[in-house]
């Protein structure tokens, strides 16, 4: 579903090199995990695969099932089935969350030639999906993000992934700020969109989100690289070790 | 939850009207029509001309003839934080009639069918026909009368005999001096008088045509009442007065909307509002000012000089100004009201959008005399290209209203690093138990909201303007529901080509 190769990215402004040459295959309908320290380039990863500004690749790419996309622009890539879930969602005043998530919705169905959804059938899926995310009227009405909780804002991110219905899904320390139950609420809504076809990348820091969001493949990031690929032992082993362990045996 | 489906119905139809629009001014198209012009310049001569092609008694040419002597002594403000070459004002014609209308056609349906379809482009309905108003309660009929003035003159005014039924006068300002003197000669010049200012006084001695609005007491107005501007001809200038009685206890809710062909040669419009609101009466005057705002270099645009004001001359008169301003090369304009009557109510929503090369001065006055008066602003500046975008506002509390208030938020919005917004409040309180809070904000058009609505599929320009809407959605509010859905679509397209 997604293959980077060889990915090397600095900063735009400053000539430091983020990224070091990143290999990585999400094959379709799997789970992979990014761990990684603080520093190791964990969200610049998921910043370029979706287009921000700010990053220069100097080397390598990154296919989307069978796409190249670092050249596509943001809004390209989401059409093409891109989404990633935001550590710091944006507050918009003013725009309704429901307005911004029809617009969304309607902006990817027109940019695939799609019809774009009526009004009704739109407001009929967006009270199903956010009811299983405990979503209430209220949080649909207010604008978007603005005086929402962290668990709230995480919530409504997952909302989107859910009526956007990506193919892959990045969750960039989806966990951040988020107590237990919070959490649990969460990786059920992530858990929900997990259909065999439907890949993700989670970004983590700590291994507790994968307690609950159970990923096929987890890799340690480190500085620019990815040191270490394994199985879900992986994440335990850093739980119990920490990273130093890890870095020791690279370094 | 049901009153969320009409809301995002609404948003929803918008971004669908934005992007079915291209091309950056949509009304810059010109009727080819033959007109009569009165000769170029200004002088008593002219000033008598306009009065006799309109059929005016004696007393009407003798208050322009005053007015222009005034207007001779005055001089041009140059206070404005606006700059633009000097106007030759004996280089514009004041005068500019379609040859047809030189019978004035008993109804509509006799009036030259070129100037109906230069409506029917304009999407304005002449035919009295209820307008169906988009997603809001489509089972209810609505209805808006129109006054169409196209260069110097009223062309006609729809669904005069219903409004009659009601007791509204709703005809053009020069049909009104002719059919209804009395009521015109107590009120005109009473709110804006012929001496206020440059512009107001000029417009004293030339204006040409307009509307005029009497709502009689206890009488809530059947329909919205709308006047639609066209200024079609070139180097003309377009002076209309536009004059609102609300009686005792009255409601109107009342419409302007103004386009102009795109030439390379500005063009000055200069008009006159007065407005009068007798005691427990309500006014909303909305406008959508879509002028040619000029060209990317700043070529061309129409001036628009306007003063615009409102007297709550009674206890407890209401009124509300709204207002989207997103044409013209050089705004001046400051709808002001005087809260005059005890417990009376001033509201100003101002949406100002400047791009590329254009200038905005824009704001209000609310001046309070009587006793626990209110008054609130709500202002919302966006600057985008290099333009230049001013809110200047004064509000006064004279020593006899005692208990009033006055509440000013003034936001302004920056998109890109080489325009400006500034924001220049007078504030005067002569008494002790008066109230003044002013907020003023100053923020640019976030890069991460950009990429967050981006990151979810919409382009930068679609990102721009959902990010905007949002900015100015307290005024988007204050509007009409046709007046919303049109400056929603206008905030976007004004702000084409604005990022990037």
């Amino acid at each position: 579903m997604l293959e980077i190769k060889n990915l090397h990215v600095q900063l735009e402004e400053e000539e430091k090199q983020i990224l070091k040459g990143i290999d990585l295959k999400v094959e379709t309908g799997k789970v992979h995990a990014i761990m990684g320290p603080n520093g190791s380039g964990k969200s610049t990863t998921s910043y370029v695969l979706s287009g921000r500004d700010g990053y220069e690749v100097t080397e390598g790419e990154a296919i989307l099932d069978g796409q190249s996309i670092l050249d596509l622009e943001p809004e390209e890539r989401a059409a093409a089935g891109l989404f990633l879930a935001f550590q710091y969602p944006v507050e918009i005043p003013g725009v309704g969350n429901m307005t911004f998530l029809r617009t969304a919705v309607n902006a990817q169905r027109k940019a695939r030639g799609q019809d774009e959804l009526s009004a009704g059938d739109f407001l009929k899926e967006v009270r199903a999906k956010a009811k299983t995310l405990k979503i209430d009227a209220d949080m649909l009405k207010r604008p978007v993000n603005v005086g929402f909780s962290g668990g709230e804002k995480k919530r409504n991110e997952i909302l989107q992934m859910a009526m956007l219905e990506p193919k892959m899904c990045i969750l960039d320390e989806t966990d951040s700020g988020l107590d237990v139950d919070a959490m649990k609420l969460v990786a059920e809504g992530v858990n929900a969109l997990r259909d065999g076809e439907r890949s993700f990348l989670v970004i983590t820091h700590y291994q507790r989100l994968l307690d609950y969001i159970k990923p096929d493949v987890v890799h340690i990031l480190y500085d620019g690289r990815i040191v270490k690929t394994g199985g879900p032992e992986l994440a335990l082993e850093v739980e119990k070790n920490g990273y130093a362990d890890i870095i020791a045996e690279v370094a | 939850m049901d009153d969320v489906q009409v809301k995002d119905g609404v948003d929803a139809e918008t971004v669908e009207a934005v992007q079915s629009l291209s091309g950056t001014y949509k009304h810059g198209w010109e009727t080819e029509i033959e007109m009569e012009y009165a000769p170029k310049g200004v002088n008593p001569d002219i000033v008598r001309l306009i009065s006799e092609k309109n059929d005016e008694p004696e007393w009407m040419t003798e208050w322009r003839l005053a007015a222009f002597e005034r207007w001779m002594q005055l001089k041009e403000p140059t206070w404005a934080m606006v700059d633009y070459p000097e106007i030759d004002f004996q280089d514009i014609f004041y005068y500019a009639r379609p040859k047809s209308m030189e019978e004035k056609p008993k109804s509509l349906d006799e009036v030259d069918p070129k100037l109906l379809e230069t409506y029917a482009k304009l999407g304005i309905p002449l035919k009295e026909q209820a307008l169906l108003a988009g997603v809001e309660a489509p089972e209810e009929e609505r209805k808006v009368a129109v006054d169409a003035v196209f260069d110097s003159v009223s062309l006609g005014t729809t669904f005069q005999d219903e409004l009659k039924k009601a007791g509204v006068i709703f005809c053009s300002i020069s049909e009104a001096i002719r059919e209804h003197p009395e009521l015109v000669r107590q009120y005109l010049g009473t709110v804006v008088p012929v001496s206020d200012n440059f512009y107001a006084t000029l417009n004293s001695a030339v204006f040409s045509d307009g509307s005029f609005v009497y709502i009689p007491p206890n009488t809530k107005c059947p329909m919205e009442l709308s006047t639609y501007f066209r200024i079609n001809a070139e180097n003309t200038g377009q002076f209309e007065r536009t004059l609102i009685i609300a009686d005792k206890g009255s409601y109107v809710s009342y419409l302007e909307g103004c386009t102009a062909p795109k030439r390379d040669t500005a063009q000055l419009h200069a008009a006159v509002v007065e407005i009068v609101i007798l005691e427990d009466a309500e006014v909303k005057y909305s406008t959508v000012q879509n002028w040619f705002p000029g060209d990317e270099d700043g070529k061309g645009g129409i001036y628009n000089f306007v003063t615009k004001r409102a007297d709550c001359r009674g206890d407890r008169a209401k009124v509300m100004w709204t207002q989207v301003e997103t044409g013209s090369a050089v705004t001046w304009k400051y709808p002001s009201c005087i809260l005059r009557g005890d417990d009376s109510q001033g509201e100003f929503y101002s949406i100002a959008i400047a791009n590329n090369m254009q200038q905005a001065d824009t704001g209000t006055k609310m001046i309070h005399l009587g006793k626990n008066t209110k008054s609130r602003i709500v202002s919302k500046g966006i600057s985008a290209g290099k333009a230049q975008n001013t809110y200047r506002g004064q509000v006064t509390m004279h020593p006899k209203a005692k208990e009033s208030r006055n509440y000013t938020q003034c936001d302004s919005l920056l998109i890109g690093d080489k325009c400006g917004a500034h924001t220049v409040p007078y504030i005067e309180v002569k008494n002790n138990s008066s109230r003044v809070e002013h907020e003023a904000t100053t923020s640019k058009v976030d890069d991460d909201q950009l990429f967050y609505c981006r990151a979810r599929g919409m382009d930068e320009e679609e990102a721009v303007a959902l990010v905007v809407n949002g900015f100015c959605k307290e005024v988007l509010q204050a509007l009409p529901m046709e007046f919303a859905m049109e400056a929603q679509a206008l905030v976007a397209i004004s702000l084409e080509g604005s990022v990037g």
